[in-house]
């Protein structure tokens, strides 16, 4: 599990552009699955036929895509501007070392104006995404010739193993999730299931939950379960809009959750004693559940999320007993999800 | 390749135990005698073909770069830091570091984007505000592992591409890797090389260098600010990457001395290599220490640029590293074949 959440972290694939990351992620499930498509967004299907006759269809998503910078001018000495695909905060930034996607692939970094050249005002406004720029240190004519603008770049860091379980790295929202839904993939080989399992790495959450919308209408699921992350705890933060590290996957509970679904996702961490906690959220969640509830006629839909730190950092860290946990409860919650249940989601 | 090599290891200053290491075993094992002062001064005696002459020329590069240091450790386990040395304090948002001398990894967190009210996000994020993560359950747990006290180094791997190379601390390992391929070679004269410490904390190590050994002259390798990036004023950059090594007419703390000076420009000149002047009047080099040690030193600067000094990711163009280690090489045989008057 490590070495796969490292390896996919590692990769590149910033939202609409998920196709190296998403190479790996299709050969390492490709043996606990029986059938792998894409659909034309680039979402990835994993199919796993269920027993039943009349099975009903459960589909569990995690985004594969990451945030990341886009080239929107190149300066005269070669520095190149860019904006966000996705939620930065600018003051991440400076001083990042990035991979540059232009017509070869290029290292380069975030540069910045050193501090004994700002105003008193610049020091205290923070950086904005205005004052920084890509830095290749390469002649300006190369810079020109090798990158045009619309070329994307993505975070560059590599994955740190701290302390216990804790792993470090870029991207790891939502490429945790993704791990969770292989690791309920290898469980399932131990169980019957009665459902038909699609697992879905979705393309282009971090710009509004588009891959989601399409896999949805493909597949047409009874049953719809995101995975993704929410923010783990830290000094200072306000208890409730934060979760437990090391303590199981979250169960969200609000108007975007089918309260059965949501039931059922607790009742089965408590029959399988797996660690999990609660949290609430007043509206449509900032995940891949926000599509699904609401497409086709209405899809009975669940979040599951994994604690994580330093949300959209590049040093995002989780707990990797909480992947774990988080897929046993997804393998576990398959396993039971059948016909009756399925029918008594729509007798509210 | 060197610079990467020594840019890798963690050298805070107070804390340049493994640098000077591992170049006391690179000068051991070009057979060159050396010894330490009770600072961690590394001092190193070149002798020239011709025996016996006193050598008179010091050359110096500061084995320290800027960094953090724990200074408290919060019930949730998280570290709190002082800097050490004039870090970019922006540039710690989001970076690894490495704690100790057992390297514990660590990362530098930032709330959240989603969490921050409006106004949070307009204003800079200081030292106060951040905290060092290593993923420990408490307190108790990440004492097991840090203290307070610990030093910590940015940890950033060292990569290149063509020329230019990107890392930590090429300020001033690009200098202590200019030495290293100086004493390689072959000179008729004696010289005397001091790899330093705790320059970034006030040019502590080279006073006591300088006083030690007493030169006549002294040329300090240094790694120097390059501006050259969007939105600066010509006259601001201070120097630009690629332009060839820079010379410093003076800084917050020395005047170079100007026959040194014109001599350094003389042999660039017959080298017919780019050079340029450091245009930036402020900050402090260890020849301002040197300068006014004992009885008086004639100093000098000569300095490879880089962006983005004193933040976890530097950046050095590599012909500018070569041309400063040729003109070093020029102005210690010029010194010797022409003398120098003071």
């Amino acid at each position: 599990m490590h070495e796969f959440l490292e390896e996919i972290s590692q990769k590149d694939g910033v939202s609409g552009y998920e196709k190296k990351v998403g190479e790996v992620i299709a050969e390492k499930f490709s043996p606990y699955i029986d059938e792998t498509r894409a659909d034309p967004l680039g979402n990835l299907i994993f199919y796993k036929k269920g027993q039943g006759k009349h099975s009903p269809r459960l589909m569990i998503c995690a985004h594969m895509d990451e945030i990341g910078l886009i080239v929107t001018k190149v300066e005269e000495q070669g520095f190149l501007r860019f904006t966000s695909l996705g939620g930065f905060d600018a003051r991440t930034l400076p001083g990042q070392e990035v991979t540059i996607y232009g017509r070869n692939i290029l290292p380069g970094l975030i540069g910045f104006k050193l501090p004994h050249l700002l105003t008193e005002q610049e020091k205290n406004r923070g950086v904005k995404m205005e004052d920084l720029y890509l830095d290749t240190g390469l002649p300006a004519e190369v810079v020109q010739r090798l990158i045009p603008v619309g070329s994307v770049a993505a975070i560059k860091r590599n994955f740190m193993t701290l302390r216990h379980n804790s792993r470090a790295g870029k991207a790891l929202d939502d490429r945790a999730g993704v791990v969770s839904l292989w690791q309920c993939a290898k469980e399932l080989a131990k169980f019957k299931h009665e459902a038909d399992l699609y697992l879905v790495a979705t393309v282009q959450e971090e710009v509004g939950t588009r891959g989601a919308v399409v896999s949805t209408y493909g597949i047409s699921p009874d049953v719809g379960i995101a995975v993704d992350v929410c923010h783990g705890d830290f000094p200072g933060a306000l208890e409730q809009e934060v979760s437990s590290m090391a303590q199981g996957p979250v169960v969200t509970a609000g108007p975007n959750i089918h309260p059965a679904v949501g039931e059922r996702l607790l009742q089965v961490a408590k029959d399988y004693h797996l660690p999990h906690q609660r949290d609430v959220s007043p509206g449509p969640t900032g995940t891949d559940a926000r599509a699904i509830q609401i497409s086709l006629e209405g899809i009975p839909t669940g979040l599951l999320s994994i604690p994580l730190r330093y949300m959209h950092t590049s040093v995002e860290l989780v707990d990797l007993e909480d992947v774990k946990d988080t897929g046993l409860l997804l393998a576990y919650f398959t396993a039971g999800v059948d016909r009756t249940f399925v029918e008594g989601l729509a007798c509210l | 390749m060197l610079i990467k090599e020594l840019s890798v290891i963690p050298g805070v200053s107070g804390d340049e135990t493994r640098v000077r290491n591992y170049i006391r075993e690179k000068v051991t094992a070009l057979g060159l005698p050396s010894h330490t002062d009770s600072l961690g001064n590394l001092y190193v005696s070149k002798e020239g073909r011709r025996r016996g002459a006193p050598p008179e020329l010091m050359l110096t590069a500061h084995m320290d770069e800027v960094g953090l240091m724990v200074s408290s450790i919060e019930k949730s386990g998280h570290l709190r830091f002082y800097k050490v040395g004039g870090v970019y304090e922006e540039a710690l948002i989001s970076k690894p570091v490495k704690i100790g001398t057992a390297d514990i990894l660590g990362v530098i967190g930032a709330k959240a984007i989603h969490l921050q009210k409006k106004e949070e996000r307009k204003k800079a994020l200081t030292i106060e505000n951040l905290y060092i993560d290593i993923g420990a359950k408490d307190k108790e747990d990440a004492e097991k592992v840090v203290k307070v006290g610990d030093y910590v180094s940015f940890y950033s791997e060292a990569s290149r591409y063509e020329d230019i190379i990107r890392g930590k601390a090429f300020d001033n390992r690009a200098g202590c890797a200019a030495l290293l391929e100086i004493l390689k070679r072959d000179y008729p004269c004696s010289f005397t090389v001091v790899f330093t410490v705790q320059e970034e904390v006030g040019i502590r190590g080279a006073r006591v260098a300088a006083y030690r050994v007493n030169p006549r002259l002294a040329l300090v390798i240094e790694t120097t600010i390059a501006a050259d990036t969007p939105e600066i004023k010509e006259h601001e950059l201070s120097t630009s990457l690629g332009g060839g090594p820079a010379f410093t007419v003076k800084d917050d703390s020395v005047i170079v001395h100007p026959h040194l000076l014109d001599r350094l420009v003389q042999v660039a000149g017959e080298q017919k290599r780019p050079y340029q002047f450091r245009r930036f009047g402020g900050s402090f080099t260890d020849a301002g220490a040197i300068a006014t040690a004992g009885g008086g030193v004639a100093a000098a600067v000569i300095s490879t640029p880089c962006r983005y000094i004193h933040s976890p990711l530097s950046m050095l163009n590599l012909k500018d590293w070569h041309h400063l280690v040729e003109i070093v090489d020029g102005f210690i045989r010029s010194i010797d074949e022409k003398g120098l008057e003071i």
